[in-house]
């Protein structure tokens, strides 16, 4: 059925553009000859086209479109004959003997055209009776187009000021009087079309309206650009004028893209001036319309207006613009009790967006504004649905946009609008939060504000009610996790009390995430005690201090509980990184028991939790690089703790491993800047001992007739021979080197070992060392002298 | 003139939030050819950002990247230069030049490049160059107090290396450099 009326309607426009392209080429024939007569003969039968009902708004613009610039040429025409002595009053009262109305109309306008150019008789006198007889169409598709015909023609020729046809009769005023009422009568038509026709072709219509509504929209373009239109005469003449047809026409389509066209078409300064009259034509709409959105729009309007120059606040502040409009928003909401709240959070987004322009120091009207949200959202529970949590965010992201964080948790309100959003949105909103953080550089230096922080962000801290950690993505859930450690790190106070409590207050939140989050969380906050120690290191404990001052200490027993929450998970590996941490950092406060205890710590770990052989080789050089450093140790514990060390790495899995863990403890007996721990003998022992592994190794290879990679390990238990040879080892002699230098060689030339040229090398450039220590000369040279290579 | 950027110990997120703006903007893509890294990174998101400055990047373990499956030490030839890189942590005692100048001898190279002290060192011995570029973020140390963020650029060019050093001092970016030449075909190979 619709096919059929669309090809019918082709048909018709067809039918219509030939009818009139036919009758203007006989027009132009009399326009040749000048012939008036004809002219206006041929001329209103091409107009009798325009008098279809058979058209829809679209299609009949085609034809309106050929019309028009037919008329141009005829108003040309017009325009010569006066000039050819014509009357143009005569004109005007013959072209009123057409026969049928609309094209006469339409013939009357073009003449009025000429006749107002001809300025026989003022401009307002000729627009009046035009816009007057326009009546007599009251078909609403032929009277839009009849009066937007009108509306073109006339529009160079308004008495505005400074325009050729303003005169002491003809003012502004009549101007702006003129384009008012046929802006009235054209939206009458337009509403009329509302209620044309059978109910069930509503939506038919209602989408011709929407096809026609620029037609009407038109005048108030019209008026905006009229010079003589100053605020005063907007005030008091236009914007009332308009507002009574907006509001009196009671239709829900008009009213609302009039509204808008109003905030949108007028300027921002007028509408600062003018908000009571246009707030409190809101409440006067049909119910249906849209109020909200076209209050979004005034309200970003006046935000942009806002932020394109400091100049115009105080403006903003004289007229109280802030008061009015949360006012009108307050009676929207109340006057639409079921408005989705998606709508409520649109417009106290557009507030809040508004606030933050206009009053950034006023933090008190951002709180009142997220303070009606809560009582907007309280009761409903949590929010659901895409776009509104979308729209929550980016209420909740204004202010952070425009203060630091730090501002922002002053909003006593910002928290609360939080609780109601669901665990998924409540993470974004974190991540938000600590990106801002991250990109000002914010520093949050006070323990009240980092709980505060740590309560807006703890839908990443921990799992909220109702949250299923399994469905998180684990990409996602690391990138999350890191993003609070390195927020973690911008925590600080140069003062050790404050700091102190921050790293509590931090410790206290992240304790509660459970095991999947711990292993991001709790390095972080280690590091940052390790940084406060170090710190305290500095000063001198005061024997006069409160009890209740911070001490290393008190922060050493705190990492002790806090690192051991990770041996729990599993984590022990990361654990005994940071045992072995803090004993460093208990080495340099001079900490013996300290120490001590978390090198048992890390021990325990080590023989208990640690089984990946990869995992050991890494712990044991952490044990003994850790272990060669410390210099708090008495003998006695010095002692039990290197014995198990040096027992560790000769019970690893490989032997090449063992071996080198093995020489590796050699420096456990030989410190340089601690003369009580240069133990040569013990020194010697070790490297003996890695010898014998060494060898060891060697034979399991040579049967399996692989590649061995242990001739390496001889020339790395060379290349520690001389080390401690030339530290003055007194039990490391020539003789010693001599006997390995030998083995070595002997290995090279065997056949399995011409297989590995990196070990070649390596041995080449040891012996090349060797030479080069002795062309050093002097005491060193002597040394090295009896070595022969 | 072949620039190889060498940083680490950034320790990103345990000790430092990012690095220094000030190097961020220094550190453009497209200007540098090779990037080693010594390792302690720690998070993927940080190689990915290396990735970004250049594609032929270098990374070997430290102790707590979360990436286990970088190597323990790495060698490759820029021009006529062999490197060499290593965390340093398997190094004992930690930051001891000889120790490293044995490794050095191992790996066979000419320059040796290694961390975790995050103290910025270059040492030239009778067998080449060690360098340690610091901890590119000034993150905390065990070994080191007060570290300043510090990162290394070598500009290989032939026989010999300029190595420059930008030093992140009480906010300004300092410069310093150190050349080292090596004589043809100073390191050999076992035949």
């Amino acid at each position: 059925m619709i096919a059929d009326g669309v090809e019918d309607e082709e048909k018709w426009l067809a039918a219509g553009i030939a009818g009139l392209q036919q009758n203007a080429f006989y027009m132009h024939r009399a326009l040749d000859s000048n012939n008036l007569r004809d002219a206006l003969k041929y001329s209103a039968q091409m107009l009798s086209e325009l008098r279809t009902s058979r058209l829809s708004p679209h299609k009949y613009y085609e034809l309106y479109m050929r019309a028009f610039d037919e008329l141009r040429k005829l108003e040309v025409f017009f325009k010569e004959e006066t000039r050819r002595g014509c009357s143009i009053v005569d004109l005007y009262e013959l072209v009123q003997h057409a026969g049928n109305i609309l094209p006469r109309l339409y013939l009357l306008c073009t003449v009025g055209s000429v006749y107002i150019k001809s300025k026989e008789a003022p401009a307002k006198d000729v627009l009046k009776d035009l816009v007057e007889m326009c009546r007599g169409i009251q078909h609403p598709v032929r009277g839009l187009f009849l009066r937007s015909y009108l509306a073109q023609v006339s529009r160079d020729k308004l008495p505005d000021i400074g325009s050729e046809y303003e005169g002491d009769a003809d003012t502004v005023v009549d101007a702006v009087e003129f384009v008012l009422q046929n802006f009235t009568e054209m939206n009458k038509l337009w509403v009329r079309m509302q209620h044309q026709g059978a109910a069930r072709e509503k939506e038919k219509r209602e989408k011709e309206r929407s096809e026609l509504r620029d037609l009407v929209g038109k005048n108030l373009h019209v008026l905006s650009q009229i010079e003589g239109i100053d605020l005063d005469m907007y005030k008091d003449t236009v914007l009332p004028r308009v507002l009574e047809q907006v509001v009196n026409c009671k239709d829900e389509i008009a009213q609302y893209y009039l509204m808008d066209c109003i905030i949108q078409v007028f300027p921002d300064e007028y509408h600062l001036q003018t908000l009571d009259v246009l707030l409190g034509a809101f409440p006067q709409l049909q119910p249906t319309v849209d109020i909200k959105t076209v209050l979004s729009r005034l309200m970003e309007r006046l935000s942009n207006y806002a932020a394109s120059s400091a100049d115009v606040l105080p403006e903003f502040l004289q007229v109280e613009a802030f008061a009015k409009l949360n006012n009108a928003i307050g009676k929207v909401i109340e006057a639409q009790p079921d408005m989705p709240i998606l709508g409520v959070i649109i417009l106290y987004s557009s507030l809040l967006t508004f606030t933050l322009h206009v009053h950034p120091d006023r933090l008190d009207y951002a709180d009142q504004v997220l303070g009606a949200c809560v009582k907007k959202l309280s009761g409903k529970g949590k929010l659901e649905g895409n776009k509104t949590t979308k729209q929550i965010v980016a209420l909740l992201s204004a202010p952070l946009d425009k203060y630091d964080i730090v501002t922002a948790l002053k909003l006593s309100n910002y928290p609360r609008v939080l609780e109601y959003l669901d665990t998924e949105t409540n993470k974004v909103m974190a991540t938000v939060i600590i990106q801002s953080i991250m990109k000002n550089k914010t520093r949050i230096s006070t323990a009240d504000r980092v709980e505060a922080l740590f309560e807006l962000i703890k839908g990443l801290i921990k799992d909220l009610d109702g949250a299923v950690l399994d469905e998180v993505d684990e990409d996602d859930f690391k990138e999350e996790q890191n993003s609070v450690a390195r927020l973690i790190q911008l925590l600080h106070n140069d003062d050790p009390e404050e700091m102190f409590k921050i790293i509590c207050t931090v410790r206290k939140h992240i304790l509660g995430g459970g095991p999947k989050r711990l292993p991001f969380t709790v390095p972080s906050l280690v590091f940052s005690s390790l940084k406060l120690v170090r710190q305290l290191q500095g000063q001198e404990e005061n024997p006069f201090g409160e009890e209740e001052s911070t001490t290393p200490k008190k922060i050493f027993q705190l990492l002790n509980q806090t690192v051991e929450t990770l041996s729990n998970i599993p984590a022990p590996e990361l654990a005994l990184q940071l045992y072995l941490q803090c004993a460093e950092a208990a080495n340099d406060c001079d900490l013996e028991p300290v120490a001590y205890e978390f090198f048992t710590q890390a021990y325990i770990l080590y023989e208990e939790e640690i089984s990946d052989s990869r995992a050991q080789v890494t712990a044991i050089h952490l044990i003994i690089g850790t272990l060669q450093r410390m210099h708090v140790f008495g003998v006695e514990n010095r002692d039990t703790l290197t014995h198990k060390a040096t027992g560790y790495s000769a019970k690893l899995l490989k032997k090449p491993d063992q071996c080198r863990a093995v020489y590796a403890c050699s420096h456990l007996f030989w410190v340089d800047d601690q003369d009580n721990v240069k133990d040569g003998e013990r020194v010697l022992l070790c490297l003996k001992r890695a010898l014998r592994i060494a060898n060891a190794a060697q034979q399991t290879s040579n049967a399996a007739r692989g590649n061995t990679g242990s001739v390496t390990l001889f020339v790395e238990i060379l290349n520690k021979y001389l080390y401690f040879f030339e530290k003055g080892n007194p039990h490391i002699n020539v003789a010693a080197i001599q006997s390995l230098v030998e083995l070595v060689t002997t290995e090279m030339h065997s056949e399995t070992s011409a297989l590995d040229p990196a070990a070649n090398a390596f041995f080449a450039s040891t012996l090349r060392y060797i030479e080069f220590q002795k062309q050093k000369g002097g005491a060193v040279g002597e040394k090295y002298e009896p070595i022969k290579a | 003139m072949v620039l190889v950027l060498a940083l680490g110990d950034l320790h990103i997120p345990h000790r430092a939030a990012d690095l220094p703006p000030k190097f961020k903007s220094m550190l453009v893509p497209g200007k540098i050819q090779h990037i080693i890294c010594t390792g302690n990174l720690c998070i993927k998101e940080v190689q990915e950002y290396l990735k970004t400055l250049c594609p032929d990047l270098h990374i070997t373990r430290g102790e707590y990247d979360d990436e286990t499956r970088y190597p323990e030490t790495k060698t490759l030839t820029i021009g006529q230069f062999k490197l060499g890189l290593c965390h340093g942590h398997q190094v004992i005692p930690w930051g001891d030049l000889d120790s490293l100048a044995m490794l050095q001898r191992q790996l066979d190279v000419d320059i040796l490049v290694t961390g975790h002290t995050h103290q910025f060192t270059a040492y030239k011995h009778e067998g080449g160059v060690v360098i340690n570029p610091g901890s590119a973020t000034g993150a905390f140390s065990s070994i080191t107090y007060d570290v300043n963020p510090s990162f290394v650029l070598m500009d290989i060019d032939g026989l010999r290396v300029v190595v420059y050093v930008y030093e992140l001092i009480d906010g300004e970016v300092k410069v310093d450099k150190i050349d080292f030449k090596k004589t043809a075909a100073s390191t050999h190979s076992a035949h």
